[in-house]
């Protein structure tokens, strides 16, 4: 770092925390869904990535559609692309759940080897059916511009829209979890499946929805990754592993605690690819986690309730 | 006074043969394993074909780490390919200094380093490639070296109580971890292509036909004395508390074990075997790579476990061969249909044959030839439940081994 100067250092710190921000935007959307399935069904879902690349393709194959066929709308797409990208994640976690995991409720470990196996299966699927190049969607222009805070400081867009869109979903999860009846169904079926369904309240259903919100959330994310790499069927191994251990470190139980260890890890992620090669950041980005979890094993913010 | 040291004797070979084999089943089931891996495969194979069971067999060492800290203690390990990949790299580290040696690498700027040091402009072999230079010592690494880093992995999290799905999780993230830092230091292991061009240990050729054919026996002879170890594991005392643990962990806890010890025990024990098997693939395959102990092949050696049936060591081994040799013959043909076959594998394992092959057995095969058996005898014997799991047998035995 000797060859930079402190005003150098500074602007280099918040552009790549900047840069960062996309990331950020991903493995909170991606930890959202993962809170859902994880934190509150007690399901692994080792192929919420490929929900993720899966709301990718939408985007990209829903902006092609729309270059082709309608050129004067290219600037208005991503409104109605990122309902698409939830829908169509929201349909396949909705059947995934009833066809899959309804079968798993009282065997975490085997979930994991289930959902993993359809990973491979939904992996396979892109490769054959959508094909193995990789695609990128066509952004608006909008999208695209940077905002020049100072002379040294550029901050691009898109990350900009980014974080509001995932604060906005974050808070709006956050009510549909604490305020609303459908979340309350959601707990109550996660505390006490039994209990909830003497009540009257259809369980099955309640888990079929949530899965499908969780995966959905993941299918937002896709779409919102589009605007920092291109899509390949495999795109999505390498968030998946991520964003569970964001999840981790901030404690299972917390959004909260979702979104400080989000932000905590994209920056220190960013700014260590900034000073290093990228195999050597993630190295040292892997220890960091480990030795936070070896000093605080239940995570960051955990649940005051012990399971 | 005879009659006493002859009975003192005669307890004890029965002790040893009640860990190693439990009953005559336990014996047979065996036999017929040594013999298939000593005499049928041997006999009936190509050397090409051989070596790639010998491949297969590595695997099948992970797997029975995997049947011991996964079945029995309840611990599902992602990473058992960091395991494999330390006992694989030492081997292949010091296999790769033997090849490099002056004369063979003259035509490099620094001769007597490896090709890919040289490569990526390192002038001279770092501090820790000098353990290699021996071969006892490098023996030694490949038991110590993964029992220390099992040991550091799993300590702080057991004692923090962090325990299924989530340690789950952090074994897999240690395995990422430790591709990018074996991709990211290329000038020192060789990055992703891995250390290749291994040829000779202490002189001997392992690349010709009856080299191949010797290195396969020494697996097998390996494979098949790390199934004995783990048996008597697993029937000692040890064995039953990680069981109990699996089942109820509060209880046994209250009941004043130290659960944290046990299981970084169990972990540590299948990590040193995994390791084993690591170290037989570079021999028996000649090259080393990140790509073969990343995050994928790691899963993949679970499901090769979850395949044979999670709580038999010998299933463990059927289920490495199968898979692979499964993985193999369709790859080969139709790469595109045995991808959704793979996946298909993980569900169909998981949703209808969660105690695999073993419990297919167990519950099935065991019952028709009992019934078989009993026919001629009178009709009480058929009505004697056979069918339960390993594991209540296990605990009906209790009173009987005090």
């Amino acid at each position: 770092m000797g060859d930079y100067t402190a005003q150098e250092i500074y602007s280099i710190v918040v552009m790549q925390s900047f840069s960062g921000v996309s990331l950020l935007c991903i493995y909170v959307l991606m930890g959202l869904g993962l809170y859902i399935i994880f934190g509150q069904m007690g399901v692994i879902n080792m192929a919420h990535a490929e929900f993720l690349v899966l709301g990718s393709y939408t985007m990209c194959l829903f902006s092609q559609f729309v270059t082709e066929t309608m050129p004067s709308l290219t600037n208005y797409y991503v409104i109605l692309a990122i309902p698409l990208s939830f829908g169509i994640a929201f349909f396949v976690g909705y059947m995934v759940e009833w066809l899959l995991i309804s079968r798993l409720y009282k065997r975490p470990l085997d979930t994991l080897l289930a959902t993993w196996g359809l990973s491979l299966i939904m992996q396979q699927c892109f490769r054959s059916f959508i094909g193995a190049r990789e695609t990128s969607a066509t952004l608006p222009e909008w999208l695209l511009g940077s905002w020049s805070a100072s002379d040294t400081i550029d901050i691009p867009i898109s990350g900009l829209v980014l974080l509001v869109l995932t604060a906005s979903l974050t808070i709006g999860l956050v009510i549909y979890t604490k305020k609303t009846r459908m979340g309350l169904r959601m707990r109550a079926t996660t505390q006490n499946r039994e209990m909830t369904g003497a009540l009257g309240i259809n369980t099955k259903m309640t888990d079929r929805v949530s899965f499908g919100i969780a995966c959905g959330i993941s299918g937002i994310a896709g779409a919102f990754f589009t605007t920092m790499a291109s899509t390949s069927p495999s795109a999505g191994t390498n968030y998946i592993v991520d964003s569970f251990l964001v999840l981790v470190v901030g404690g299972l139980g917390s959004l909260f605690g979702l979104f400080i260890s989000g932000v905590f890890l994209a920056l220190l992620s960013s700014i260590l690819e900034f000073f290093m090669t990228g195999s050597i950041a993630k190295v040292f980005l892997y220890l960091v986690i480990f030795i936070t979890l070896m000093k605080f094993p239940r995570g960051l913010f955990s649940d005051k309730v012990r399971s | 006074m005879k009659d006493i040291a002859k009975y003192s004797e005669s307890s004890f070979s029965k002790l040893l043969y009640d860990r190693f084999f439990k009953n005559k089943e336990g014996v047979i089931a065996f036999a017929i394993l040594a013999v298939i891996l000593l005499i049928v495969l041997p006999m009936g194979l190509s050397t090409f074909r051989l070596n790639m069971t010998g491949k297969y067999l590595c695997y099948a060492f992970v797997a029975l780490g995997l049947v011991m800290c996964w079945g029995h203690a309840g611990i599902l390990s992602l990473g058992q390919g960091m395991f494999f990949g330390a006992g694989g790299y030492c081997m292949a580290m010091f296999l790769k200094l033997e090849a490099s040696d002056p004369e063979s690498t003259a035509i490099q700027s620094t001769p007597g380093i490896p090709d890919f040091m040289d490569w990526n402009q390192v002038t001279e072999l770092p501090w820790f490639w000098y353990p290699f230079k021996s071969l006892p010592l490098t023996v030694a690494l490949i038991l110590l070296l993964p029992a220390v880093l099992a040991f550091f992995m799993s300590i702080f999290y057991f004692k923090g109580r962090v325990t299924g799905v989530v340690f789950a999780i952090l074994t897999q993230s240690m395995v990422a971890c430790m591709w990018y830092f074996i991709v990211g230091n290329q000038g020192y292991f060789g990055g992703i292509n891995g250390i290749t061009d291994l040829k000779t240990i202490l002189g001997w050729d392992i690349r010709d036909e009856s080299a191949l054919r010797t290195l396969y026996f020494v697996c097998v002879f390996l494979l098949l004395g790390c199934i004995l170890l783990s048996r008597y594991v697993l029937s000692t005392r040890l064995g039953r508390v990680l069981v109990a643990q699996r089942d109820k962990e509060t209880r046994v806890r209250f009941s004043g074990y130290n659960i944290t010890s046990f299981k970084v025990f169990i972990f540590c024990l299948a990590a040193v075997i995994s390791s084993i098997g690591g170290a037989m693939f570079s021999l028996q395959v000649g090259f080393m790579s990140p790509n073969l102990v990343g995050i994928q092949p790691s899963i993949d050696m679970v499901i090769f476990t979850a395949v044979g049936g999670r709580e038999s060591l010998l299933g463990a081994v059927y289920g490495a061969l199968l898979v692979n040799t499964a993985k193999t013959a369709f790859s080969e043909a139709y790469p595109t249909l045995w991808m959704f076959l793979y996946g298909a594998t993980f569900i169909a394992i998981v949703l209808f044959l969660p105690k695999g092959l073993a419990g297919l057995y167990h519950d099935h095969v065991k019952v028709w030839f009992n019934k078989i058996r009993s026919k001629p005898k009178s009709s009480a014997a058929e009505s004697e439940p056979d069918s339960v799991p390993t594991i209540v047998e296990l605990d009906k035995e209790v009173p009987d081994a005090k």
